[in-house]
Parts: structure tokens; C-alpha cells; sequence
């Protein structure tokens, strides 16, 4: 199934009571290709979560057109292709324990598939499922999700979203206020379902270990345009693009960097994790 | 969502913007009072120009008012439709079984169209033209002399102050959850009553949640930092009453006069 994301010279504004910010998004030009592991990352309030919002119709584009695999989002009266877009794109959102609302657990995951017209036996097996996709015991299913801890809140808001059996799943900082370990539990997660499924992922994040460690593309927005949209590795290759937007560069990286300086030695590749370093190192005899 | 103002704030620097709070105030509740003499056209040429007057010096765009008229537009309609059917007197334009359309139902309900629209303008211009917390200020600075009652004046400030403090974080927590049931398959503004109040559940339950939630917090978060119920408290802004705060209360009584006048006018016709 072809799942491609396509911006066509999108700008959008955003209206918060009597003001209005204008441009959120500036002719943005996009190709997200099927399969494709993006990262975005940008300084706050660069139009990170409106690009989010825009592929799922939430935000709509006043001028530009936006196509999500064959449904084509223009405006407001594209409504037909909402529901066919929502359903293929699954959206977390930033803090998704926030939406949680039903009785028991169970009703909660099932809400999404069950509006997109599933049966309700099919839902609640769905739902079965996602709660063991997202590592917690299933048989908490009947207990109101209200009782559970925060990370856990947030594993049953994402099992409600991977029920939906999205295509692309667009997440935003979905690892944030959570501990360390949660933190990689939630990401290691989202890329096992992302390898299984062949889905088209999207992650908003401030992190540049999680850009490092889980994606293979990289979009830098800054002032609601996209500045950067590179391989990962050749972004933080190139330490002038870097500095130029004022980006962090992974541990490993800025250790490499540091060591590059200290001994003048150059190392053969460009490392983004621990391990990489590590062999890198080994490599050229340092260790 | 967005679309609603009460409660927000319009920032800037005009004439009305740095009026005294408690000026403010009397003076669009002065108004609201005064609306009652108003019975003839030349009254109302003349509070509407007011009115006009009012928001011209407040520096808002005039469409940010008329977006403000929209949500009550039915209530105003429906009102002003009784108004219509249940006037006699005058002449009589339609009549159909109990229902009589006359001159006078006409009149009055125009009447009434012009008020309503009238008071909610004036006291737009007061809430986009000073900020929540002057406004509050304003409130316990004028109810100050009832404290001698035994009214919990600061209390009731400080409920008011926080209320109106959290209106936006609300709304745009109301849009968040909005989208994210959206983006869930849910769909707002559509198929039968019944089904549009279903969809409700999924948008107040969490919000519920986090206004409690956040409640409990923001008593805490007070109490650490000492607050404590009936304590006599000073106050960091202190209001100041300047020569432009009278001169908006001498226009408030020079608009009366003239309400007075003109009323008699009228008669004489």
C-alpha cells in the first residue's frame, strides 16, 4: 500500500481568540515516502505540531493542497476525505493521557476502531491486542484507566491509537515527562510496530539521541518553514547546518567531535550512538 | 472554540485601555441602567453614538466586536421575535389567528434588538480592554465596602481572579481534546441530537479531570507559598485614580442628561 505524504506549497494560519498568528506554516513542500522513518525537530513554537495537525486535517491548509496516500485535504470542503484520512493517519498527541476518558480501559482503545465503523467484537479483540503490543497485561483491561500510573495512561492512549491499525503514525514528543526508562520503552515500541507494519512514522521531538538512535530522516523547521529535510546522518555530518539553525548533536556525535579535536585524528565515519564510537575507535587504534 | 472572546484580552494602548478598572466598570454597568430611559429613536441615535464612540477609542477592530454578538445571536432573535408577537397597539401590519404583528411590536422589538446588542458591545469594550486581574482588582476594589457585612470580599476576588485567569488555558484544552478525539474518528456537528451529546462525553470527561486535578494542585501550590483564608493581604498593584477616570464618569452623567433630555423631547411629539 502506497502511504505517501505529500505537501504542495501549504501555508496555514492559527486563530486563538481575537488574535491570530499568521502563517504557522509558510509554503511548506513535503515528500514523506512510504516506509519512511522521519524526525522533526525545530525550536518551539517553529510549526513542529501544525505540520503534525495538517496531515491529519485537523489544521486546514489556506492556501497549498496536502495528499495522504489517494485522499487529497485542500479545505474545508474536502470533509469526505477527513474520515478516510484520520483513520489511516494515527495521531498521538503531545501528552495523549490527556484524551483518556471511558469506564474501563477496554472501551477507551476501542473507541477509535469502533468510529471508523468496526464491529464491536472485532474492536474488543483489537484491543486486546494493542494492549499486549504496548506491554501491559491485559487483563487490566476492565479497570478504569483513571487508576493507572502516567506511564502506563500513556502505553493505553497509544494502544487506542494503534488499534485504528493506522498506515502513517504521526507522534508528537510521545516519550515527554516520562522516566528514562518508560522513555525508551515507549520509543523502542513505536519502532517495532513501525518495522512490522511498514508504516510511514513521523516523530516530533526535542531529543537528538531519539533522532539518532530511531530515525532515518530528518526535517528542521524553523519560522513554519522546513529549512532542513536530509538523511539524518548527513545532517549531523555537516556541523555548519548544525550551528546555522542552533541544533544539538547527540552525546556520541559531540564526543567524536571532541576527540577529533583533541587528538587530530579523523575518524572514518560519522557516529551517532555509543556503540558506533565505540567501533569507530577501535578502528583507527585510539583504543 | 477559538472563536469566543469572553475573557480575553485585547492588548494595547488607547485611551480606554488605560482607563482606571473601577471606571471601567461603573460605567458599563452605569450604562446598562441608563438603557432603560431610552424610548424614542433620538435616545437611541444617541447611545448607540456613544456606544460607537466607546469602541473607536478602545483601538479593537470593530469585526472582533461583531464576532463577540455572534454566539448570543439566537437568544437576541428569539427575544426580539416575543417582543414582536406580543406588542399590541399601533398599527396593525399582519394578522393570523392569536398572532398580530403591529407597529408597535415592531418598534419595541428593534428596541430591544438595539439594546441587547448595545449592552454586550460596552462590556466587550471593557473585558478586551483591561486585563483579567485589573479587572479583578477593579471587582474587590468596588466591593470593598460590603467586607463591613461580613462578605468574603477577597475570597470572592480571588475565585473571580482565577476563574477568569484559567478561561484560555480551558479553551485550549477544550481544542486539544477536540482534535485529539478528532483525529479518534469522532465527528462533531453531525447525525441526530442524541448522537451529538454521545460525542460530548469524550470532550468534558478529561476536561473535567484536569480542572479537577489542576484544582487540587493550585490549592497546594497556595498553601505552600502561605496563603491563608481571611489573612489581611496588601496588594504589589495599587490602582490609581487619574483626571481620565473622571472625565469618564463626567461623560457618563452628561450622557444621562442628554438621555433626559431627549426622553422629554420626544413626548412632544
Amino acid at each position: 500500500m502506497v502511504m505517501e505524504i505529500k505537501f504542495d506549497k501549504v501555508t496555514a494560519d492559527y486563530q486563538l481568540g481575537p488574535i491570530r498568528s499568521p502563517r504557522v506554516l509558510e509554503s511548506v513542500d513535503l515528500l514523506l515516502e512510504t516506509g519512511s522513518f522521519t524526525a522533526v525537530i525545530g525550536h518551539t513554537g517553529s510549526g513542529k505540531s501544525s505540520l503534525l495537525k495538517a496531515m491529519n486535517g485537523l489544521l486546514l491548509p489556506r492556501e497549498g493542497k496536502i495528499t495522504v496516500g489517494d485522499s487529497v485535504i485542500e479545505s474545508e470542503k474536502s470533509k469526505k476525505a477527513f474520515k478516510k484520512v484520520r483513520k489511516q493517519v494515527g495521531m498521538v498527541f503531545q501528552f495523549p493521557e490527556s484524551q483518556l476518558f471511558a469506564e474501563t480501559i477496554e472501551q477507551d482503545i476501542c473507541f477509535g476502531p469502533l468510529n471508523f465503523g468496526v464491529p464491536l467484537k472485532e474492536a474488543k479483540e483489537i484491543a486486546l491486542h494493542a494492549l499486549e503490543q504496548v506491554g501491559l497485561d491485559p487483563g487490566i483491561r476492565y479497570k478504569s484507566p483513571f487508576s493507572l500510573s502516567g506511564g502506563q495512561k500513556r502505553r493505553v492512549a497509544i494502544a487506542g491509537i494503534l488499534a485504528m491499525r493506522p498506515e502513517v503514525l504521526v507522534l508528537d514528543e510521545p516519550g515527554a515527562g516520562l522516566d528514562p526508562k518508560g522513555k525508551s520503552e515507549i520509543m523502542s515500541l513505536i519502532t517495532s510496530w513501525h518495522n512490522d507494519n511498514q508504516l510511514t512514522t513521523v516523530l516530533v521531538t526535542h531529543d537528538m539521541e531519539d533522532v539518532a538512535t530511531y530515525a532515518e530522516d530528518v526535517i528542521v523547521m524553523n519560522k513554519g518553514k522546513i529549512v532542513v529535510h536530509d538523511r539524518v546522518r548527513n545532517l549531523f555530518a555537516n556541523q555548519n547546518v548544525v550551528e546555522k539553525w542552533g541544533l544539538d548533536v547527540p552525546e556520541a556525535r559531540r564526543m567524536q567531535l571532541m576527540i577529533e579535536r583533541e587528538t587530530g585524528v579523523t575518524l572514518p565515519s560519522v557516529c551517532l550512538t555509543t556503540d558506533e564510537l565505540a567501533d569507530a575507535l577501535m578502528e583507527v587504534g585510539l583504543v | 472554540m477559538n472563536k469566543l472572546i469572553l475573557g480575553r484580552y485585547f492588548p494595547g494602548e488607547s485611551w480606554v485601555h488605560q482607563l482606571d478598572p473601577r471606571a471601567k466598570i461603573v460605567a458599563a454597568v452605569y450604562f446598562i441602567f441608563v438603557l432603560f430611559l431610552a424610548n424614542n429613536w433620538q435616545t437611541y441615535v444617541l447611545l448607540w453614538a456613544f456606544t460607537f464612540i466607546a469602541m473607536r477609542y478602545s483601538q479593537v477592530p470593530i469585526r472582533i466586536y461583531l464576532r463577540g454578538v455572534r454566539p448570543l445571536l439566537y437568544l437576541i432573535l428569539f427575544t426580539v421575535f416575543l417582543q414582536i408577537l406580543f406588542t399590541a397597539g399601533g398599527k396593525i401590519y399582519f394578522e393570523w389567528g392569536p398572532i398580530v404583528i403591529s407597529e408597535y411590536g415592531l418598534i419595541n422589538g428593534f428596541y430591544i434588538f438595539c439594546r441587547f446588542v448595545m449592552i454586550i458591545f460596552v462590556s466587550t469594550v471593557v473585558t478586551l480592554t483591561t486585563k483579567p486581574i485589573d479587572l479583578t482588582d477593579g471587582i474587590n476594589a468596588l466591593l470593598k465596602p460590603l467586607r463591613k457585612m461580613k462578605v468574603p470580599v477577597d475570597e470572592i476576588a480571588l475565585m473571580l481572579s482565577i476563574s477568569l485567569r484559567f478561561i484560555p488555558n480551558l479553551l485550549d484544552e477544550t481544542q486539544k481534546v477536540m482534535d485529539a478525539q478528532r483525529a479518534r474518528g469522532t465527528e462533531f456537528g453531525e447525525g441526530s441530537l442524541l448522537k451529538q451529546m454521545k460525542t460530548l462525553v469524550p470532550i468534558f470527561l478529561p476536561l473535567f479531570v484536569s480542572s479537577l486535578n489542576r484544582a487540587e494542585e493550585m490549592a497546594n501550590v497556595m498553601e505552600v507559598r502561605g496563603y491563608q483564608s481571611g489573612a489581611t493581604r496588601s496588594s504589589f498593584r495599587q490602582l490609581y485614580w487619574k483626571h481620565r477616570d473622571s472625565v469618564c464618569l463626567c461623560v457618563m452623567i452628561t450622557l444621562t442628561l442628554g438621555l433626559l433630555w431627549l426622553r422629554n423631547e420626544g413626548l412632544f411629539h
